[in-house]
């Protein structure tokens, strides 16, 4: 048992006591609108009479019933699941007593609502563990007064407090009453690992019964009195900005309301971050039916004007190309000399990788509801950064942070895409104009066209062997669009005894940001690559050959050991368990590949068979070391999505532009893996070290792509070096 | 706009909508009936599936004025209390991520096992082909698939 001070978001332990016999404490009645019916149904056990708020996280009913608030959004991570685990564990009642509430935007209560870098999880550990403590304690305390015995006599267990000495025991229903009058203990004692009995089990979705019987959970599902249908239309093409319109024609369309052109961000506004991807200005059609509004939409005539460049993807190949040739300034790193190494080298290994842009294509595509008044906003949506959406509305609304309530839905997907919420701002700003609450819909086609996309990139590796196959230097120079790629303290920086990173970006007006794993996406499949090039220069089987360069960062390592960005044990441990676990042979049409990204560490093995020209996937194995395991079922299924994105990316995906405007409006032209294509199993095994939890939903998606590259060698003699695989058509090797 | 009398999950719903109305659209704005999703409107993602009769169609494709007598199921309808044998296998499996596409992957998989209630490994992938999951659930789609078919 460990003591802690219960400082980590102490506001959110701070009561309200006003709000203590029953009630919500936080006010959003208008959200409860929108609840399915049927949600009733699942809910196999009594609701009690009477609430009592512990927290700002959790509050237990007088029949021991507790309701956790999940505070982060939910993209499809399944921390809606998660983290109140973790908040269970810590109040130790049993999960089958726990009923789940998505919290809203409260920056009193909750600290970093965002849904990003797979820090949920890794972020919210101490205060989600502190918040159960927290209640436990209380009603310990509730217990010992009750029953005038000492705390510390009393114990806890599945949602019974007892002291074993007078026999007396009481259910947290009985004793929530009295915790909730109770001042928030100034420190509490937290579980050992060991006595766990929620965390690391299986615990299916608190949402599976709503999605597989089709209720309302998602923010494309809202639908309110009163409320109309609005949608944009925005430039068609990067570089272009709106110049003028005639509606007249769609104005008198059946079921439209209104149509405008609408500047969103008005000229020396404070943005934030999370509206990278925001066109100031576009045209906004407002109706009663989201058919009516695509089909106005397709209607208007619209004069767009050519603002800045005009931009193809084959201008992008080119500069990025250029880049590649250009020696920056400085370079991101450098240890020793790999000039003078190159010179003495027995062996020398040169390849380029690339990779286009990428969309995000959730599922569901952008949508946001706002019902904006002169007195208050209220938006309900699926956003990943609720927090800086609202600064934002702050300054175009001009309206106090207090005005503004925003609620997450659960989301078809983010990988992103939702991190850069202006569409949270057009809707805000149509709903300002119209003085009525409207539902902003983009269609696939303004989803797609409309992105804030992965960039595309080109990254050119250069590495010496000696004599003997040791690698001796080891060059990289990254390329991409608006971003300059190179994690330059990363493997196998500090393996490598004379070792080079240099990173140039080039400019472009298509706007780029976070695609799942943002950077690691495409570098940790070229790296990956190169290396089992490299291994099979030196003539050294992949395995051991990293294992290798591990053994040297641990031994040995090169360079200002406090820069290198990774713990070589953990990064060579997932790679001898994935070993094992495959029964890894060299000879079979399998590749191999190890990444370390969002504090976690992944190794996989594959294997490939070629379909004609299509791969694929047989067995994929997965080697992971994030720490302590949440919840395994689920964790499972966030490494087999990762693996899947991966492979169905590397292989098929792409956007192209020309003339600034994207080449794939729909799923017909940009293609998205589909069921018969993926892998036929995939066997993932977690390291058991008890370390604090790290990042899941992004680290098994970037080396996949190289353990992919290296099984097609395998399979077909050929190195793959461009993404998309299947528009690939590398010569045989040899 | 013209009236349309809809056979929707055993009850008759009537609606004013234009003859071209997708049933998509009729569904989720008209009847509030928003389990169907809207994931592309072209016919190519499958979120929007329910069953004509007892075929998979894609709703965004099918005008409301085509639907006439047929009987159409959407997934508030496949059971009365999510019990439907490719629910439970999905729950079973825990096979959504996010989520959203599931709808139409469960309709499309209780389509095929009306039809074929034993069917391959390979016969599963390909039917589930027209329905995407970018969350990439696609293995713990045919293991419940397999799981329903087993289970019915």
């Amino acid at each position: 048992m460990s003591i802690v001070k219960t400082k980590v978001g102490r506001r959110a332990f701070i009561r309200n006591t006003s709000l203590a016999s029953g009630g919500l404490v936080i006010g959003f009645s208008w959200l409860n609108s929108c609840k399915p019916k049927e949600a009733a149904k699942i809910v196999a056990m009594e609701m009690p009479k009477e609430w009592f708020q512990i927290n700002g996280f959790l509050k237990i009913g007088d029949n021991g019933v507790v309701t956790i608030m999940s505070p982060n959004p939910e993209i499809g991570q399944n921390v809606k699941t998660a983290m109140p685990m973790i908040v269970a564990e810590e109040l130790d009642t049993a999960w089958k007593n726990v009923l789940v509430e998505q919290a809203p935007l409260n920056t009193d209560i909750f600290t970093r609502q965002l849904a990003g870098g797979s820090q949920s999880i890794r972020q919210g550990w101490e205060g989600l563990r502190m918040a159960g403590a927290t209640a436990r304690t209380m009603l310990k305390q509730a217990a010992a007064d009750a029953w005038q015995v000492a705390i510390n006599e009393i114990q806890t267990s599945e949602g019974v407090v007892s002291h074993t000495a007078s026999g007396k025991s009481a259910t947290y229903g009985e004793l929530a009453s009295a915790a909730a009058k109770l001042e928030v203990p100034e420190e509490v004692s937290l579980k050992e690992t060991s006595d766990f009995t929620i965390i690391g089990t299986d615990k299916k979705n608190v949402d599976g019964h709503q999605i597989v019987t089709g209720q309302s959970l998602f923010g494309l599902d809202i639908q309110k009195e009163g409320m109309l249908i609005a949608m944009v239309t925005q430039p068609p093409a990067f570089g272009m900005k709106f110049k003028a319109i005639d509606s007249s024609k769609a104005e008198s369309m059946p079921g439209i309301k209104a149509i405008f052109p609408i500047t969103v961000y008005p000229e020396g506004i404070k943005k934030q971050w999370s509206d990278g991807g925001a066109v100031p200005e576009m045209v906004a059609i407002v109706g009663e039916s989201t058919w009516q509004c695509m089909q106005a939409k397709k209607a208007l005539d619209i004069t767009w004007e050519q603002a800045e460049k005009a931009e193809d993807t084959a201008y992008h190949n080119r500069e990025l190309d250029n880049l590649l040739n250009t020696k920056p300034a400085s370079p991101a790193r450098a240890d020793g000399n790999v000039e003078a190494a190159f010179k003495n080298a027995a062996k020398i290994v040169e390849s380029t990788y690339s990779a286009p842009f990428l969309a995000h294509n959730t599922m569901e595509p952008m949508n946001f509801y706002a019902h904006v008044t002169p007195e208050k906003a209220e938006l309900l949506g699926p956003i990943q950064t609720p927090e800086y959406l609202e600064l934002t509305l702050a300054e175009v609304l001009e309206m106090p942070l207090e005005k503004i309530d925003i609620m997450m839905t659960r989301m078809g997907g983010g990988f992103g895409r939702r991190l850069y919420g202006s569409f949270g701002v057009e809707a805000a700003m149509i709903s300002k104009k119209m003085n009525a609450p409207i539902k902003l819909v983009y269609t696939r086609e303004d989803d797609m066209a409309q992105g804030t996309y992965r960039p595309s990139y080109k990254i050119r590796y250069k590495a010496g062997l000696d004599e003997e196959g040791n690698l001796i230097a080891w060059h990289v120079r990254g390329a991409g669009t608006n971003d300059d790629l190179v994690f330059e303290n990363r493997f196998p920086a500090g393996a490598v005894d004379n070792y080079l990173a240099e990173k140039l970006s080039l400019s472009t007006n298509v706007t780029t940001g976070a695609w799942r794993a943002p950077r690691s996406n495409f570098i940790a499949g070229a790296e990956q690559a190169f290396i089992d090039e490299v291994a099979e220069a030196a003539g050294k089987d992949p395995i051991a050959f990293r294992l290798e360069l591990f053994d040297r960062a641990i031994s040995k390592p090169v360079g200002d050991t406090e820069k290198n960005d990774y713990d070589p044990e953990r990064y060579a441990g997932v790679l001898k368990l994935v070993k094992e676990k495959s029964n890894w042979q060299i000879g079979d049409n399998r590749g191999v590949a190890a990444y370390y990204c969002h504090n976690s560490y992944v190794a996989q093995v594959l294997d490939v068979t070629m379909n004609g020209d299509t791969p694929k996937v047989g067995t994929v194995h997965c080697a992971v070391d994030c720490g302590i395991v949440i919840n395994p079922l689920s964790a499972k299924n966030q490494i087999e999505g990762g693996i899947i994105d991966g492979i169905g990316h590397a292989t098929f995906s792409e956007l192209t532009f020309k003339e600034g405007e994207p080449q794939q409006h729909n799923f017909d032209r940009y293609r998205l893996m589909r069921n018969t294509e993926a892998p036929e199993k995939i066997e993932t095994y977690f390291v058991d070290n008890g370390i604090a939890p790290t990042g899941l939903g992004e680290p098994s998606l970037p080396p996949v792509q190289g353990a992919l590259a290296n099984a097609l060698y395998k399979a077909t003699g050929r190195r793959y070096y461009q993404q998309p695989f299947i528009t690939d058509k590398p010569p045989l090797v040899g | 706009m013209a009236t349309f009398n809809l056979k929707i999950n055993g009850e008759t719903k009537k609606v004013d909508v234009d003859g071209s109305t997708p049933m998509l659209w009729v569904l989720r704005d008209h009847l509030q009936m928003v389990g169907t999703k809207y994931g592309c409107g072209i016919a190519q993602c499958g979120a929007c599936t329910v069953h004509l009769n007892d075929n998979a169609v894609r709703s965004c494709q099918l005008p409301v004025s085509a639907v006439g007598e047929q009987e159409i199921t959407t997934i508030e309808g496949l059971s009365e209390n999510g019990d439907h044998p490719v629910q439970q296998a999905w729950l079973e499996v825990d096979v959504p991520q996010c989520g959203y596409c599931q709808a139409g992957q469960i309709m499309t998989a209780s389509a095929l096992l009306k039809k074929n209630p034993t069917p391959t490994d390979d016969e599963i992938a390909t039917a589930m082909n027209g329905n995407i999951c970018r969350c990439g659930t696609y293995t713990r789609i045919r293991k419940a698939v397999k799981m329903a078919a087993d289970n019915s």
